[in-house]
């Protein structure tokens, strides 16, 4: 095994209380918990008005006519506008293609695609004349899979793409294709004893954050406008706005108002570019809150997909080679489409060696709803579809699944698909043993309690269906690897400005960035890294703004690596400057100034042997010391769009999980009994934050296993259950306990020898739930999510 | 909209019949989402909070009166003997929030087939008790289901109180849904049993347009239990009149596919949902079995 489980500590840190690797508390978590948490649907401004979009009611279609006349006349409207009020040329945005009309030109391409907007002085004001609004639609034929995609007739869905991917993609529908080979896997072939092929489905996942989409623009007297929104990136947000209205970026100043989740949600535009317009035309500030309905219709979901896999093996258990196509679908616009399928393919192998692959990931373009990034991106489909194979070759070599995957597993010095030499821990064989080696939660939970069955521990719960009849236990095991950080040569930076002062008699630390805090802790982090770096106890974190250099994104895993890596960097280098006042004011008092490795820590300068030479405060005094810097890791590669070679990725994150589920054969209902993770982290800063983070993974995995999924209407391209009645999240009695095995092997090209880890544990644990249920219930079960009707063979005729 | 707030009974029925139209809310558990969702902006909204009346019941000889707006949270905590069926079915209904608000008058009011006291209702045995300005009128639960979402009262009327037969024997109910809490109905089934008059009456939810009582099922059970002297003997059901029972129950329903299920798959678990509860009530019935409070 080429890994140990002892930590390694890299930390170069003091150890000033509330430093990093201690579980500091949220400064949030009290207000969110006790509801007084200000989320960006509660801003109010005065003399503010509503914005209310309207959508498209179909898919795919032309229009005909608007006619605003009715609206525009409505008492309390202040604005109407539609795609010929937008006031600059540029009125398309995206993320990477801009592809996206701000207000639908001439066209629809997915059902509740924005066409018109209104501001008025209530919100149902602006709902009613919205509704006025006459639309005349000529629909056309809807594009909703890859035959209907890529037919030598199809209907085009962008008609004269001039993006950097129709170079290279077989048909205009398709965003964007990605092969990757490497070996030669059909000679290797031969030397299978077994081959596996397998056809899988992945359903369409919802973010469901639970903040709705909501912002506040108010207009600014130098005729600029500021804007208070909840996203993921700001300076992304701000770069796609800015040109619509027609403004220089800094007279776009944006700050993060409360977000109540995002989980890749957030990454594209929805409501900041339609406040703006309406408040840069009413002069008045204009807020847009989305309700749950809306939501669903107002961010990109994750890629549901179909994924072909072929896989063989000598029957010493040892895997001879992959092929796999995978075709997710992108929807109407291209959104993340093009960096979801570098992913997919680059991630498709999963966590183990094989030297001969022969891969193909594309992402098409239909008339279903856009799909983007989503926790997992694109790793979380390829895990669901080759764990599944890893199962079935297990057991047609006769070889237990986790035996089988041990024996398979990649380590460090591995070579991925794409030639790139894994180069930090890659604990796989070590994270399965952990999970194995648990004990399993007793059986018939339901029965020990007492006398009587508690039926919140069986499968339906509540609903009271089965004491016990038909009901029968399965245990299922599966490993994943995710990316950290943004892949393919982006340059994937973060900016920190930190600031160094005495404030009332005591030294003070400010840490002012870009960072999106969505949940995943940011703001705990930066302040616990300030205090380990400038040993000061007391750290402001700044409100996030666009007045500060760009953070990057709050997605693929990456803040805490590389925000948390510019504010460790600003700090180390506000440290050194501090030391050099230090030096000049009393380093003629003690040799260790010239000689010594100094340290901050609790509020002194410190040899490294312990010594202390001086107070900050005296060091200080009225000075302070502020740096605004930028940051990056190391750069990465694009892959070659022939063969997919390419050092293209920064680090790797590895969890494994191992599922145990309860079925009611009888009724298809499934209790998910214990769901054990076990995951590397490099380094936890806030452990408590990385359990946190590692179950909510967890639960989102669980979701898409048994019951989240958007369905859309394959005829019409309609979306049939945007509401929480019928488009289902996991309540706390379907969330299982879910112990947590936290590895920390250090990543030395990492700040603290941290990996990203928010992303991982959502992609383990759906297929090992699958292979759970699979085992209870003896079914081949090839989609996700799994449905009654799939466990009792009462699908629709 | 107008919001009208009558402070008396009396005055709920001559709001009511001045404005027919009117939707009558309590809990809100169900207009509210309506409204919020614009599928439904009524002229008027008849409040009924002030009326206490509404909020009592009374435990009498034969029945329970139940008054319109007792939440399910009442109903579990205090009706468990008298009320066993309809009070697994509070437990089901959606989360403690929504029942400490919503009870059956809101569920009878909308007449939605996925309504979860309604098999509770049917195989329970019930009458509403319905008001207007012109009196008042009790209609049989069997008659009270007209069409989807459709219900045998006139625009005047307002609904005060449903009279609901007191359990003589064991009673159970099962809802299937895709999560184990908080759901809606993908269907649901309730089964009573009557020693009293030698009778099993049922309620199916969610597989029909209208939730329906199993009859033939019962009429075959009944008549089962009846020849093959179950009743005194107390003996175990034979599989068979299980199956059938079942089968029979399956039979009876109408469902539809949509987005929560497959029309044949409500088929299927509505038959299993037969199978178990009657298990479950013939095995209290006989003495041997778990109590009531298994279940929640």
């Amino acid at each position: 095994m080429a890994t140990t489980g002892t930590p390694t500590n890299i930390t170069q840190g003091s150890k000033t209380k509330g430093g990093i690797g201690e579980s500091t508390l949220r400064p949030d978590g009290t207000l969110k918990v006790t509801g007084e948490f200000a989320y960006s649907s509660d801003m109010w401004h005065e003399d503010m008005l509503w914005g209310q979009t309207l959508r498209s009611t179909v898919a795919h279609a032309e229009i005909r006519s608007i006619d605003i006349s009715e609206a525009v006349a409505m008492p309390g409207v202040y604005a109407v506008l539609t795609y010929d009020d937008l006031p600059t040329e540029v009125k398309n945005y995206g993320l990477e293609i801009q592809d996206t009309p701000v207000l639908a030109h001439g066209k629809v391409r997915h059902h509740g695609e924005p066409v018109a907007l209104v501001a008025a002085d209530h919100p149902e004001t602006a709902r009613r004349a919205a509704a006025k609004i006459k639309i005349e639609y000529v629909e056309l034929p809807v594009i909703t899979d890859e035959a209907s995609a890529t037919a030598p007739d199809a209907i085009l869905v962008h008609e004269g793409r001039d993006d950097h991917h129709i170079g290279h993609v077989p048909h205009p529908n398709i965003v964007h294709r990605q092969p990757i080979v490497r070996g030669n896997a059909d000679e290797a072939a031969k030397r299978a004893d077994v081959i596996v092929k397998g056809e899988y489905t992945f359903g369409m996942q919802d973010q469901a954050f639970l903040g709705p989409e909501s912002g506040l623009a108010v207009p600014s007297e130098d005729g600029g406008v500021e804007l208070y929104v909840a996203t993921q990136w700001l300076h992304s947000d701000l770069k796609q706005i800015a040109p619509v209205l027609g403004l220089p970026e800094e007279k776009v100043r944006m700050t993060l108002s409360g977000v109540g989740g995002a989980f890749g949600g957030r990454e594209d535009i929805s409501m900041q570019i339609h406040a703006c317009l309406l408040a840069l035309r009413t002069g008045k500030p204009v807020k847009i809150v989305y309700n749950r309905f809306e939501s669903f219709f107002g961010h990109v979901h994750r890629h549901p997909a179909k994924l072909y896999y072929e896989h063989g093996a000598t029957k010493d258990g040892k895997l001879t080679h992959m092929k796999c196509k995978i075709v997710l679908d992108g929807g109407a616009y291209a959104s993340a489409s093009p960096a979801v399928v570098g992913n997919a393919s680059s991630l498709s192998v999963g966590p183990y060696v094989i030297d001969d692959v022969d891969i193909e990931a594309i992402a098409l373009y239909t008339n279903n709803p856009p799909c983007g990034a989503m926790r997992g991106f694109g790793a979380v489909q390829a895990c669901f579809a080759y764990e599944a194979q890893m199962d079935k070759l297990a057991a047609k070599l006769g070889i237990d699944p986790v035996e089988f995957r041990q024996l398979n597993a990649m380590e460090q010095g591995t070579i991925m698909p794409t030639g790139q030499p894994v180069d930090s821990p890659a604990p796989v064989a070590e994270l399965l043993r952990r999970i194995k080696a648990r004990p399993l939660p007793p059986e018939q939970q339901w029965a020990t309690a007492g006398e009587q069955a508690d039926v919140r521990a069986l499968p339906g719960g509540l609903s009271n269906t089965t004491h016990g009849e038909g009901v029968v236990r399965g245990v299922g095991y599966a490993v994943g690897i995710k990316n950290v950080g943004f892949s393919e040569g982006f340059d994937d930076y973060s900016t920190a400005k930190v600031r160094m002062e005495v404030v009332g008699g005591e030294p003070v630390a400010t840490v002012h960035t870009a960072m999106a805090e969505v949940g995943q802790g940011g703001v705990t982090v930066h302040a616990q890294i300030a205090r380990t770096e400038l040993g000061v106890t007391q750290v402001t974190i700044h409100p996030a703004d666009t007045q500060v250099g760009s953070a990057g994104s709050t997605s693929a895993s990456r803040q805490t690596y590389v925000t948390g890596g510019a504010v460790k960097n600003t700090c180390e280098h506000v440290r050194e400057a501090v030391l050099e006042i230090g030096r000049r004011k009393f380093g003629s008092y003690h040799p260790a100034w010239a000689t010594a490795e100094l340290l901050l820590e609790g509020g002194k300068v410190v040899t490294d042997g312990g010594e202390v030479l001086a107070d900050l405060v005296d060091v200080l005094e009225d000075e302070a010391v502020e740096l605004e810097l930028e940051w990056r890791h190391r750069p990465t590669e694009a892959f070659d769009l022939r063969t997919g070679q390419g050092n293209g990725h920064v680090q790797y994150s590895f969890a494994a999980h191992r599922a145990v589920v309860e079925v009611d054969t009888e009724l298809g209902l499934v209790k998910v009994v214990e769901l054990a993770v076990a995951q590397d982290v490099g380094k936890a800063l806030n452990p408590l934050s990385v359990v946190g983070q590692i179950q909510g993974g967890t639960t989102q995995g669980l979701g898409v296993a048994v019951m989240e999924e958007i369905i859309v209407d394959p005829k019409t391209a309609k979306v049939r259950n945007p509401s929480f009645t019928d488009y289902l999240i996991p309540t706390i009695l379907d969330t299982p306990t879910i112990p947590v095995d936290v590895l920390e092997l250090a990543d030395e090209h990492a700040p603290y020898g941290l990996r990203g880890i928010g992303e991982a544990p959502t992609l383990s644990s759906t297929p090992a739930v699958l292979a759970a249920i699979r085992n209870a219930t003896g079914l081949e079960l090839n989609r996700t999510p799994v449905r009654p009707e799939h466990l009792t063979g009462t699908e629709s005729s | 909209m107008d919001f009208l707030r009558p402070a008396s009974w009396e005055e709920a029925l001559a709001a009511k019949a001045e404005h027919p139209t009117a939707v009558p809310i309590a809990g809100g558990t169900d207009v509210m989402v309506e409204i919020n969702f614009d599928h439904r902006r009524p002229e008027y909204l008849l409040d009924l909070n002030r009326i206490e009346l509404l909020r009592a019941w009374e435990v009498g000889e034969e029945t329970v009166r139940l008054g319109a707006s007792v939440s399910y949270t009442q109903i579990m905590e205090n009706l468990r003997a008298e009320l066993p069926g309809l009070a697994l079915a509070s437990h089901t209904v959606a989360s403690p929030q929504i029942r400490n608000r919503g009870g059956v008058g809101g569920n009878l009011g909308t007449a939605s087939p996925a309504g979860d006291a309604h098999p509770a209702l049917l195989a329970a045995g019930a009458e509403v008790e319905v008001e207007s300005v012109r009196g008042s009128r009790l209609i049989p639960i069997d008659a009270f289901y007209t069409g989807v979402k459709r219900n045998a009262m006139a625009p005047d009327e307002l609904i005060k109180t449903v009279h609901i037969k007191k359990a003589d024997g064991p009673q159970q109910y099962s809802k299937v849904g895709t999560r184990n809490a908080m759901v809606i109905a993908v269907c649901a089934f309730g089964l009573a049993l009557h020693p009293e008059t030698r009778t099993v009456r049922t309620g199916i939810g969610s597989a029909a347009p209208t939730p329906v009582r199993a009859k033939a099922a019962e009429e075959f059970l009944n008549a089962a239990l009846d020849e093959g002297g179950f009743w005194e003997s107390g003996r175990i059901i034979t599989p068979s009149i299980a199956k059938q029972f079942a089968e029979l129950a399956s039979a009876s329903c109408n469902p539809i596919d949509d987005v929560r299920g497959t029309a044949k798959y409500r088929r299927h678990a509505v038959g299993i949902m037969a199978r178990r509860t009657l298990g479950w009530t013939w095995e209290q019935y006989r003495g041997t079995g778990r109590s009531l409070e298994g279940a929640a």
